[in-house]
């Protein structure tokens, strides 16, 4: 169900640049998070609270000479951040945050999500492996050996969570009966999906941080060990759209969660759209968590989880799943 | 310098090159990708170059180089009175900088065979035990930031401040404080000192629990640190390690207590924090620990601080005291000599070891009988300790390298000197 192709562009343009604010006022809210976790008071000089410290850094990258390393493959390290930031931004567009919506005083309605179709969540998923091309690609392509080896684990990231990921997810769809997040959403009325795909959300909450670099499983750019990891040979503006993509990855993720694990934008008394900002926050605020305290994983000892726990525990709920649904 | 009456023999033994071993890759693989980890890296903890041969993520080769911050201090302090030297010697280990301070001068009334007074002793130990603390705190926040837990850096370096503010409090600086005199400590110690220290020893206490909890019970950290980089007591003590990482090893040698130990501690009484395992967990758990101790040190010397002087009467090492000198003539004239020529030592060799907060910390003073010294020697545990590190490095992941490079705790300041 899509709307017609003028109002889908408008709806995509407001997505975008609600999506790149709520980026931006993110990272201020995990910068007063992280220092207030640490006994220090964050951004606080730019702005009242600080809240103008986005626009600054921004201001900042813009400032940032553009160069491209000696060595570098110039056509690929330029189109690496794009393809991150454009993978990051293109699977936000299946997110669900409502149903139908009016626009007062007139009787136009329109969706309140940019697409539906049958596949979803394989879209999502699909985009998101597509995104770790941008890391790979960067980190080759930059002619840096921590780049590349930063690259490299981002390679072996994916391939030992997107299984397990993909499983977890596979519970619900089972449950659901459908692929659509609409319908899944919808299919939550009654109970969150949490409750019952228990072990499912424990896999996915762990694989999705794992795909999303956040702590502590950010080996690809694990600052002690390879500097920056893919992105060290990047900067300015570039360097921005690699954060961004990130975090839009993780937004993407926590989004992903809201739907499949907690209703999606359903909610009393507060509108879908509101829901769904208050579930992603919520999302957003235990990863943000997770950065401040813990350690760093190995990386073997990333894999080893990946494929020793996530993917047996992940298996053992779509066969339980399964069974469940067929013997009911 | 006193003669020898024969040529001294050395007994034979293995010994080792006295530079940073270094791990040669064995096979000629094509694949083997070679980094640099430093001199520019965020976890060398200074200007140390690890030359890494990686086979994929595991380490097959390393060399270490050192040299970067070489500044000839040894030299330096020859050029110098032994009154003009002191501020030159905590700039070498600058985390633990009171010990430095403390085993220059110690090995200066050595060889003046002076007398300290007891309450000097005391302060000394005070302020040696803080300097620890410091050490220690700074090792803890940076080695868990090179494993990415980035809080416990913030947590140590807000009780790192509140030990800096105690030696503001008794000195006015900060770092460096050149706070150690010879014949004692250059001043008492300031009214409010006690009650302040006091209030820092139980904000201390609190902390380390925390610390313990953050990292002793978290299992990533756990899986990080156990098992990894393990020193075995024979090879650290071939290797000529000291200070925690030896007692990581399960081996209880500390200066403050070995042959009766030194200055108060004599009095005190200490006895040395072990662990056992030698790994990177055993080695993070001792610091912890002997923080814990020094902090019950420090309690100690605050109940038990005798009364009297806190430097020598010698005048003719020790600043006569300031109003003095208006009304004494001899004491001008001491004072004059002292600050323009300085004292002069008689000859003779010494050697005067304490335990910083890496180890042992020694100087090897040879005295002409003049106001510089001859020559100056320091035994930095530090270079030692990087001696063992390619061992050490051997087939481990590269993630570990840096946590085994964090959990030795050198100083590259006093690597270099």
């Amino acid at each position: 169900m899509v709307d017609g192709v003028l109002a889908t562009l408008i709806k995509s343009f407001v997505l975008v640049n609600i999506l790149m604010v709520f980026f931006a006022f993110m990272t201020w809210v995990e910068r007063k998070l992280i220092g207030r976790f640490q006994a220090r008071f964050g951004p606080n000089r730019v702005g009242p609270y600080g809240l103008l410290q986005p626009i600054a850094d921004l201001g900042k990258m813009l400032q940032k000479e553009n160069m491209i390393p000696a060595g570098a493959k110039p056509k690929l390290y330029l189109m690496a951040p794009w393809i991150a930031m454009a993978c990051a931004l293109g699977a936000f567009g299946l997110m669900p945050f409502g149903n139908v919506a009016t626009i007062p005083g007139t009787d136009y309605t329109f969706h309140l999500y940019i697409a539906d179709t049958s596949v979803s969540l394989l879209v999502v998923a699909a985009i998101g492996s597509l995104g770790f091309y941008g890391l790979m690609i960067g980190g080759w392509a930059s002619s840096s050996k921590y780049a590349l080896l930063g690259g490299m684990r981002a390679i072996a990231q994916l391939v030992s969570y997107e299984v397990a990921f993909t499983l977890a997810v596979i519970g619900v769809i089972i449950q659901a009966g459908s692929l659509s997040f609409v319908t899944i959403s919808n299919a939550q009325d009654n109970l969150w999906y949490v409750i019952p795909q228990i072990l499912g959300f424990l896999v996915f909450f762990v694989a999705a941080v794992a795909e999303s670099n956040r702590p502590p499983f950010d080996l690809t750019e694990a600052d002690g060990e390879v500097v920056a990891g893919y992105h060290t040979e990047y900067g300015g503006m570039r360097y921005a759209m690699f954060a961004a993509a990130e975090f839009v990855n993780a937004i993407t993720l926590s989004a992903l969660g809201a739907v499949l694990f907690f209703g999606g934008p359903s909610g009393p008394y507060l509108p879908g759209p509101i829901w769904m900002l208050i579930k992603i926050g919520g999302f957003l605020f235990v990863l943000i968590w997770i950065r401040a305290t813990l350690p760093r994983v190995r990386f073997d000892q990333l894999m080893k989880l990946g494929w020793k726990v996530l993917l047996p525990v992940a298996t053992l709920n779509l066969l339980l799943t399964a069974a469940i649904v067929v013997y009911r | 310098m006193a003669a020898t009456e024969e040529p001294r023999v050395w007994p034979q033994m293995d010994v080792l090159q006295p530079t940073p071993s270094e791990l040669w890759p064995s096979s000629d693989n094509p694949d083997l990708l070679e980094i640099n980890i430093g001199p520019n890296h965020p976890s060398t903890h200074g200007v140390l170059r690890v030359v890494t041969t990686l086979d994929g993520e595991v380490v097959v080769g390393l060399k270490c180089e050192v040299g970067y911050v070489h500044t000839g201090i040894e030299k330096n302090i020859e050029q110098k009175t032994y009154w003009k030297a002191i501020p030159y010697v905590p700039r070498m280990d600058y985390l633990s900088f009171f010990s430095g301070e403390t085993a220059f001068c110690m090995a200066t009334e050595k060889a003046l065979e002076l007398e300290v007074p007891r309450r000097a002793e005391w302060i000394r130990v005070l302020f040696q035990e803080l300097a620890r603390v410091h050490s220690h705190l700074v090792f803890l926040g940076t080695g868990s930031v090179d494993l990415g837990g980035i809080a416990l850096l913030f947590y140590c370096f807000r009780a790192r401040d509140e030990v800096l503010d105690l030696f503001e409090m008794a000195c006015g600086a900060r770092m460096h404080p050149r706070y150690c005199q010879v014949g004692g400590v250059a001043e008492d110690l300031p009214k409010g000192f006690d009650r302040r220290c006091r209030e820092v020893i139980a904000f201390m206490r609190d902390q380390f629990d925390q610390y313990d909890e953050l990292i002793g019970a978290n299992p990533i950290w756990l899986q990080r640190t156990k098992g990894i980089g393990i020193l075995t007591p024979e090879f650290a003590i071939k290797m000529g390690m000291t200070g925690p990482n030896l007692r990581a090893s399960g081996v209880p040698y500390d200066l403050r207590s070995a042959n009766g130990g030194y200055g108060a501690y004599r009095e005190l009484g200490y006895t040395p924090v072990v662990e056992q395992g030698g790994d990177v967990h055993a080695r993070f758990r001792v610091r912890i620990e002997e923080m814990r101790a020094s902090i019950d040190l420090i309690e100690q010397v605050l109940d038990g601080l005798p009364e009297g002087p806190t430097i020598t009467d010698d005048r003719k090492v020790a600043l006569p005291p300031r109003h003095e000198l208006h009304t004494s003539m001899e004491s001008l004239i001491h004072h004059f000599k002292l600050v323009t020529e300085g004292f002069e030592v008689p000859a003779g060799e010494v050697y005067a070891p304490i335990e910083s907060a890496r180890g042992e910390f020694g100087f090897h003073l040879i005295a002409d009988g003049g106001a510089k010294p001859w020559r100056v020697r320091l035994r930095s545990p530090s270079l030692v300790l990087l001696q063992s590190f390619a061992k050490l490095c051997e087939g481990v992941y590269l993630a570990d390298l840096i946590a085994i490079l964090a959990s030795i705790d050198p100083v590259l300041g006093d690597v270099d000197r």
